[in-house]
């Protein structure tokens, strides 16, 4: 395998839920049954809150990488990897596309099918490069379920990651690549089901992870003409006790440059973590410095990354760091099991209407539902949200003057909010409000990621994009947009200005 | 400006049903209850009535569309009936279509008839509304409270009011309403409360609680309508006429545009400057003796004031607390308990406010009797704080 010089990654992003779920009450529900994970009952796992899954958690780690800019002309080509996409049938990226709105003249695909997919699609999003000179988007994500009271339970995460791909300004160039096939189950989940199940931890360490990583490390590193003992960074993500050390200690990689997976307060965020672990590693990455990423599943993906010059030149809106420091903790652990979906909650009687979406009506509207895609008169600058014909003053109606207007990177203020508890939410109280953007429009809109108290008239808001609701009886997710606050202490900080 | 209606028609009969949680009763016995006192009232049979419109809102419960539920249960001699929706303003716009029969001499004698049968869904509150399908995919998964509690955030952010204040105004205006409802035997809520009752309730929707919200109730309201000259001819004299029916709706300019501050309701701004021209009204807190307005939530009825011109703009929860709206006041406000303790049978709300004021005005509201009213308004109002439909009507003794 050659590579293709002056290719790599341009830029990153990451997205974290805030929802962090304390371990210690995940045990202490669990310890009548399951004592022996006490040794597990340290820090907090992100959890993906209700309207979160691994369609909107891609597109809030591809906003994070791609930053406030609506023009995203220069992607012609996105890869979104998971192993937990909502839809089985229908391209899940499509909906990451319309999100971002990309345009409609891109290519796109799913990735999925072992823990080394988002390094697949890394190199698969390398190779379109090479072939078509263009821009990738890389998003990659998961929002795993597990059994109660299983180690997963407490060892896992739920987050998103996005890089970009290209020739220009890259700040970390792909040196050397290695794949390794071979039908090694260590876990495996049948089609329709929701649970992964696991082989033996041991056997998994010593015939596995300890026979296949070496030897596809070795193959990567040869093919970089990278020596070992240079890497400065090396990336493998894994529960495995103290398995990342061993492995490097084996390959001959210097223990100091071993990557911490983030396990104690994010936890294995499944085929998103090696990048997720890599769009850390990019934020204090020096220029020269070499990194060796891996991932493990029905055999495994490496690539050798040289960090540039150009990295001081770029920052995610938020990065991980950015991120972890928005976490709310969650102590009570049945909020888990429910946003999971394994506990049937009294959602009361008004939970029981249908809830069909119309899907000639969502696709006529798909650019302002899925793109948060308005209409602006360049004349008057009135904003209509969503666009129409007509433009709104009253005894001055212009007919077909509106020009797209995107909103979803615009800031907003908050008119006018209630809470309410009468109605079936899945976080109550469920709050909504009309919010004001910055250079005009308006949309009355639901709060996602709040508490009481934390939403305030004239507080700042940005967008994030969400489930709408779940049409449990036909299997179908609806997605919008909802506001947040900007900052996380938003309502507090109003109050004392 | 249109020459208007302004005494062109009188209300000849009215009738009523008991408001609440009629267990006992369908929507068409709720229908009849109204429509036979409304007969018996007017002193005529029911060949004589020549039109009919038919105000009812929910259509999973009650009595479905269409005008054929009111034309079976009433046995109307195959007359024109016409179902009329417009969200809680329904019952406003059946008496407004009544009204324009009779004014353009279409019609000698309408009925307007307003039902909502509530209790038939097996849960507390309001059942979910079809909206369409475009709605549902963007639009915040909307309810009453909610939607109405937004006004009092922006009234609070806009004058600068703390938040205790504002809410021991809107309990005063709950606190009013139930002493009223007290004395109206056919009132869904018949009990006085206390201001520390208001502010210790559950929150329904911030910051309204229990006691900031209207009830949801069985019941229907009939009202029949003739010209003057028709009503003198059947005997009728002290005639209540109409003097104003003016209806606002939303066009998108408060939810789509920046201009609107969210703190009161425009069209209603809309329809009181026009109703009062059209009444030839020029100071509504002196010229008008009472007011039925559409208390669906206490922040509701408070802004209701200012968007009425009956206080200043930015002072209504001041003149609130003064106890200026209510019973012994200096117009009082909802005499017959309103929408918070009559009850709010969604389609006949209009209509029962008109009720009142007719009784009022006649002299025959019996224990909560006001001394000499001339002119009473009645204000309902569909929808939401954001998008919504807004009737005025002003009615008062004939020659006043």
């Amino acid at each position: 395998v050659t590579v293709a010089e002056g290719i790599g990654i341009t830029g990153y992003g990451a997205y974290l839920p805030r929802l962090r779920m304390a371990r210690q009450a995940i045990y202490d529900a669990n310890s009548w049954l399951a004592p022996a994970l006490k040794g597990k009952a340290r820090g907090h796992r992100t959890l993906a809150n209700w309207d979160e899954d691994s369609i909107t958690m891609a597109v809030a780690a591809a906003r994070d990488c791609l930053g406030g800019d609506h023009d995203r002309s220069h992607i012609r080509e996105l890869l979104l990897a998971s192993g937990t996409l909502p839809f089985a049938e229908r391209l899940n990226a499509s909906v990451v596309a319309g999100a971002l709105d990309l345009g409609e003249d891109i290519a796109a695909a799913d990735v999925t099918g072992s823990q080394a997919s988002g390094l697949t699609a890394l190199a698969q999003g390398l190779d379109a490069v090479v072939a078509r000179g263009h821009s990738v988007l890389l998003a990659c994500s998961d929002c795993r379920r597990t059994l109660a009271a299983s180690a997963q339970e407490m060892d896992y995460g739920d987050a998103g990651v996005a890089v970009t791909l290209g020739r220009d300004n890259v700040i970390a160039e792909v040196v050397g690549e290695a794949a390794i096939t071979v039908d090694f189950v260590d876990r495996f989940r049948g089609a329709g089901d929701d649970i992964d199940y696991y082989a033996e931890e041991r056997w998994i360490r010593d015939e596995g992870v300890g026979v296949w990583m070496p030897r596809l490390i070795e193959n990567a590193l040869g093919n970089a003409r990278v020596d070992a003992a240079s890497i400065d960074h090396f990336i493998f993500p894994s529960t495995l006790r103290k398995i990342q050390a061993q492995l490097g200690q084996k390959c001959g990689i210097d223990e100091r440059a071993v990557v911490d997976p983030m396990a104690s307060e994010v936890g294995d965020t499944g085929m998103a973590h090696g990048l997720l672990m890599l769009a850390r590693v990019l934020e204090d990455a020096e220029p020269g410095q070499t990194i060796l990423i891996t991932q493990f599943g029905s055999g495994g993906r490496a690539l050798v990354l040289r960090v540039t010059e150009a990295i001081r030149d770029f920052q995610p809106v938020r990065g991980v760091s950015g991120w972890q420091a928005r976490g709310m903790q969650e102590t009570r652990y049945t909020r888990l099991l429910a946003y999971k979906n394994q506990l049937q909650m009294a959602l009361g009687p008004r939970a029981e209407y249908d809830d069909k979406t119309a899907l000639t009506t969502a696709y006529r509207h798909r650019r302002a539902l899925l793109g948060l895609v308005g209409g602006r008169d360049p004349d008057t600058g009135e904003v209509s949200f969503p666009p129409s014909r007509l433009t709104y003053t009253p005894g001055a109606s212009r007919l077909d003057t509106q020009e797209p207007y995107p909103m979803a990177e615009r800031a907003g203020r908050i008119l006018s909010w209630s809470a309410e508890s009468i109605q079936p939410h899945m976080a109550p109280p469920h709050h909504y409000g009309q919010v004001d953007f910055d250079g005009g429009g308006r949309i009355l809109m639901e709060f996602t990621d709040v508490d009481l108290g934390d939403i305030a008239t004239g507080i700042a808001v940005e967008m994030t994009f969400r489930i709408k609701s779940v049409d449990n009886k036909r299997g179908f997710t609806r997605y919008f947009w909802k506001a947040t606050p900007v900052s996380v202490n938003a309502a507090t900080e109003q109050e004392t200005e | 400006m249109p020459s208007g209606i302004k005494d062109k028609v009188a209300i000849l009969g009215m009738g009523c049903s008991r408001f609440g949680e009629r267990w006992d009763a369908s929507p068409e016995d709720l229908m009849v209850e109204a429509y036979t006192e409304a007969l018996a009232d007017a002193g005529i049979e029911t060949g004589q009535i020549d039109s009919g419109w038919f105000s009812t809102h929910m259509d999973d419960v009650g009595t479905g569309r269409g005008g054929t539920p009111m034309s079976i249960a009433l046995r109307l001699p195959n007359i024109g009936v016409t179902r009329v929706e417009n969200f809680c303003a329904g019952g406003t716009e059946a008496f407004r279509a009544a009204s324009y029969a009779v004014a353009s001499g279409a019609s000698d004698i309408a009925l307007a008839l307003g039902v909502e049968k509530l209790k038939d869904t097996g849960f507390g509150g309001l059942p979910p509304a079809s909206v369409g399908t475009l709605i549902p995919q963007w639009f915040p998964n909307a309810i009453g409270p909610a939607n109405f509690a937004q006004l009092a955030s922006a009234y609070q952010a806009k004058h600068g009011i703390d938040a205790a204040t504002l809410k021991r105004a809107m309990a005063h205006v709950s606190v009013k309403s139930h002493a009223n409802g007290v004395k109206n035997p056919k009132a869904h809520l018949r009990k006085e409360i206390t201001e520390e009752q208001v502010l210790g309730a559950p929150i329904v929707a911030e910051p309204l609680g229990l006691f900031d919200c209207c009830g949801v109730s069985d019941g229907a309201a009939a009202v029949l309508i003739t010209t003057p000259r028709i009503a003198r001819q059947l005997g009728k004299s002290d005639l209540v006429t109409i003097k104003a029916l003016q209806v606002s709706v939303s066009n998108g300019w408060e939810l789509q545009g920046n201009e609107w501050d969210g703190s009161y309701v425009h069209t209603t701004r809309i329809a009181a400057r026009r109703a009062y021209e059209e009444a030839g009204i020029t100071n509504p807190r002196e010229q008008l003796s009472l007011t039925e307005v559409h208390d669906c939530f206490s922040i509701t009825e408070l802004v209701t004031m200012e968007d009425l011109y009956l206080s200043e703009e930015g002072q209504g929860y001041k003149d609130v607390l003064a106890g200026i709206f209510d019973a012994d006041g200096a117009l009082p406000c909802q005499i017959d308990g309103g929408l918070k303790c009559f009850g709010h049978p969604i389609g006949a709300s209009g209509i029962r406010m008109l009720y009142e004021v007719y009784l009022q005005l006649q002299g025959r509201a019996g224990d909560r009797q006001l001394s000499n009213p001339k002119l009473g308004l009645t204000h309902n109002l569909g929808g939401q704080p954001v998008q919504n439909v807004c009737s005025v009507s002003i009615v008062g003794r004939e020659g006043v």
